[in-house]
């Protein structure tokens, strides 16, 4: 692990987001932005599920025989003059990347967005030895002017207002005329787009992601919106990708069907612009395109996630929709996660990367509201996941002695049902005292620590089982 | 140090419980790679080549693209011609070596041939190696006659389609791709292109011309 992470300070991270206005008005925006595009665009697609199912099924079976696949992909992209090289982990995949860098005398890298690249920490590597890393999508531009990470898996600065962007080109565009005109958004995307066509032109190299590999012809996909991403791979000598190995698909046709629920669930649209397939370098008589092409292939962990239950999560597409539908990413942003991956695919992946002792808040970090399921393209059963890592986080003694104890105390109940009966008896008739015919009650004796930052439901009529055992012995229609 | 590619297969082989041998594995992924089963086609790409058109058309509008129609290849010039007066863009364009662009008659717009990247390109004419209904979307190949730079670069980019070159979908786009390459065989680049560049990084508004053309205008050949 080569960025620092800092989940073990979840609950603080997240009242800091609470209080942070810049931050709550950028993130006002997701529910109307992302989250409505989503809706509007499958809703003009009836064969939106049967296209999930579709993208699942693919998913699992290409996990199922992965290492098969990874060979074929290999040879095709051999076959092709690429070169194809694994990592076991960030160490090794930064390793890689410099050596190619160092052997083509490389000073400046321009890079395409990639959450690889993040997990792994390449820019402060490439830093540490002297060459120079330039985002060239929009938003990673804006947060490595701020030495920031991504906030949001697809919208790295979902967390930043205009007038900040606008602060930060001010202060980092020195030598442009300081009383320009930056009031609107437009003003600021010209000034990005002309100072990063310097640097598309001047790069000697270009490091992408990679949304698919292709195994049957050793093809990389890169889907973007910006065409930031083909500009950093077409222009340089040398174009590299960093990819992991849950990437991998059988066919074009495989990549074709998930392509159909990517975009629809990431941004709404029905297609993201720039879908791009590279296979290999330039061919003999092109007069464009790198002369050397490398692949990277991360595994992190992830190979032994394929052993147990987590293996579902290695379908993740990386779309983003789990986070913007998300009521806890929605109030406090990405930072908060703490790691590089954040929202409900953040809580599920993040103990598995850095240890369920540094993160044991995450898999907490939700209403359980089961939205994130709902809404992932490749039906990843995300709440599920969370739960068990709560389960594991419990049974490691990992939770604080109090949030044990409770459980401990609840189990006795639970496990006695004529105690559990007249205990939620009594739970209720004292809640009813304490409502005095209200809907909701803002005030507990002993509970104040809850109901400070929320009210509790008064209890309208018996208790659940009372009620359910008058439903089932009523009269049958 | 053991070697990474080794381990990482065997972390994989003992995860899955498999060695890599099972005859059954090894013919279910031969199977899948040598038939490229087609999964779920959306319907709504299908029909006959004018429909297919018009679904095209409506899909590429909708992704923001603007859209002019002609009878032939010889008429593309005056086409683009019309397009750069309207935009207040100087009389010439560059685009590739592909001989339909050489014979067509530019009289009115000087037509240079560009391989190498240049850089401050702000117009360049492409022609698609097909459209797809679907989604509206352009699909081109990189090469000689096309070169790829031109489809980022400028601030406007021009593409031609022919007409007869739209299909319903992305599986039939794919297998034009194989019957021109070979199976299993691509040319380096690919681009399927829906729409004109665009970012939405600044404040979730969504606007137009990030870093590839601000611009994208399709100029179909109705030649069916």
């Amino acid at each position: 692990m080569s960025l620092t992470s800092t989940s073990q300070q979840f609950k603080a991270n997240a009242h800091h987001a609470l209080g942070d206005a810049d931050l709550q008005a950028a993130m006002a925006h997701v529910p109307t932005g992302f989250v409505a595009s989503r809706a509007a665009a499958i809703a003009r697609l009836p064969e939106f599920e049967a296209l999930r199912d579709s993208a699942r099924d693919i998913k699992n079976h290409t996990l199922a025989h992965l290492d098969l696949y990874l060979e074929a992909y290999e040879s095709k992209v051999l076959a092709a003059g690429g070169h194809v090289h694994f990592a076991r982990t960030s160490d090794e995949a930064n390793a890689i990347v410099l050596e190619i860098c160092k052997s083509h005398g490389a000073k400046t890298v321009t890079k395409g967005k990639s959450m690889i690249s993040e997990e792994i920490g390449l820019n402060a590597v490439l830093d540490a030895n002297g060459i120079k890393p330039i985002e060239t999508d929009l938003g990673e531009y804006i947060i490595q002017l701020r030495r920031e990470t991504p906030s949001h898996i697809i919208a790295p600065a979902a967390h930043l207002t205009k007038d900040q962007v606008e602060a930060d080109f001010r202060r980092v565009h020195v030598n442009l005329d300081a009383k320009r005109d930056l009031e609107e958004p437009q003003t600021l995307l010209a000034e990005a787009r002309t100072i990063m066509r310097q640097n598309f032109l001047a790069a000697d190299i270009g490091i992408t992601g990679a949304n698919f590999l292709i195994a049957e012809t050793g093809t990389s996909i890169i889907v973007t919106n910006e065409g930031n991403g083909d500009l950093t791979q077409s222009l340089p000598k040398v174009h590299i990708v960093l990819a992991a190995i849950e990437k991998l698909v059988p066919t074009l046709e495989d990549a074709a069907q998930i392509l159909r629920v990517l975009a629809r669930s990431a941004t709404g649209q029905d297609m993201s612009v720039y879908t791009t397939l590279s296979t290999g370098p330039r061919r003999a008589d092109d007069p464009d395109g790198p002369e050397h092409y490398h692949v990277i292939i991360l595994d992190n962990g992830r190979s032994s996630m394929l052993a147990g239950p987590f293996k579902d999560m290695l379908r993740c597409i990386r779309c983003g929709a789990c986070m913007n539908h998300c009521p806890v990413y929605q109030s406090i942003g990405g930072h908060a996660y703490g790691w590089v991956y954040p929202g409900p695919m953040g809580a599920v992946l993040t103990p598995s990367f850095i240890g369920l002792d540094q993160s044991s808040d995450l898999p907490n970090a939700s209403t359980f509201c089961g939205q994130c399921e709902s809404v992932c393209p490749v039906r990843i059963p995300l709440p599920g996941l969370m739960r068990l890592w709560r389960e594991r986080s419990f049974s490691r003694q990992l939770m604080p002695f109090a949030q044990r104890a409770a459980l401990g105390f609840w189990v006795f109940f639970a496990k006695n049902p004529r105690l559990y009966r007249a205990a939620t008896w009594a739970a209720m008739s004292a809640l009813g005292f304490f409502a005095r015919g209200r809907d909701n009650l803002n005030a507990l004796p002993f509970l104040k620590a809850w109901t400070k930052s929320r009210d509790f439901p008064a209890p309208q009529g018996g208790t659940f089982q009372a009620q359910w055992a008058k439903r089932h012995t009523g009269p049958k229609s | 140090m053991s070697d990474a590619r080794t381990e990482i297969f065997s972390s994989i082989r003992r995860a899955l419980g498999v060695n890599g041998t099972e005859a059954p594995r090894r013919q279910s992924v031969e199977d899948r790679l040598e038939h490229a089963p087609k999964g779920v086609v959306p319907a709504r790409g299908q029909g006959d080549l004018a429909t297919r058109t018009e679904i095209f058309k409506t899909q590429a509008l909708r992704a923001q693209a603007t859209l002019a129609d002609v009878a032939s290849l010889a008429d593309i010039p005056a086409e683009v011609a019309v397009y750069l007066r309207a935009n207040n863009l100087a009389a010439k364009i560059r685009g590739g070596l592909d001989p339909r662009l050489a014979s067509m008659p530019w009289t009115e717009t000087e037509f240079i041939v560009e391989q190498e990247k240049e850089g401050s390109d702000l117009t360049s004419i492409s022609i698609a190696f097909g459209g797809i209904a679907e989604t509206g979307t352009l699909a081109l190949v990189s090469g000689k006659e096309n070169p790829t730079h031109l489809n980022f670069l400028p601030d406007h980019h021009i593409v031609v389609l022919q007409a007869s070159e739209i299909v319903s979908d992305y599986e039939r786009l794919l297998r034009k791709l194989r019957m021109v390459y070979g199976k299993g065989l691509m040319p380096r680049t690919v681009n399927f292109i829906t729409g004109p560049s665009r970012s939405a990084d600044i404040a979730h508004t969504l606007l137009l011309g990030a870093h590839g053309p601000r611009r994208l205008h399709i100029i179909v050949v109705n030649d069916a």
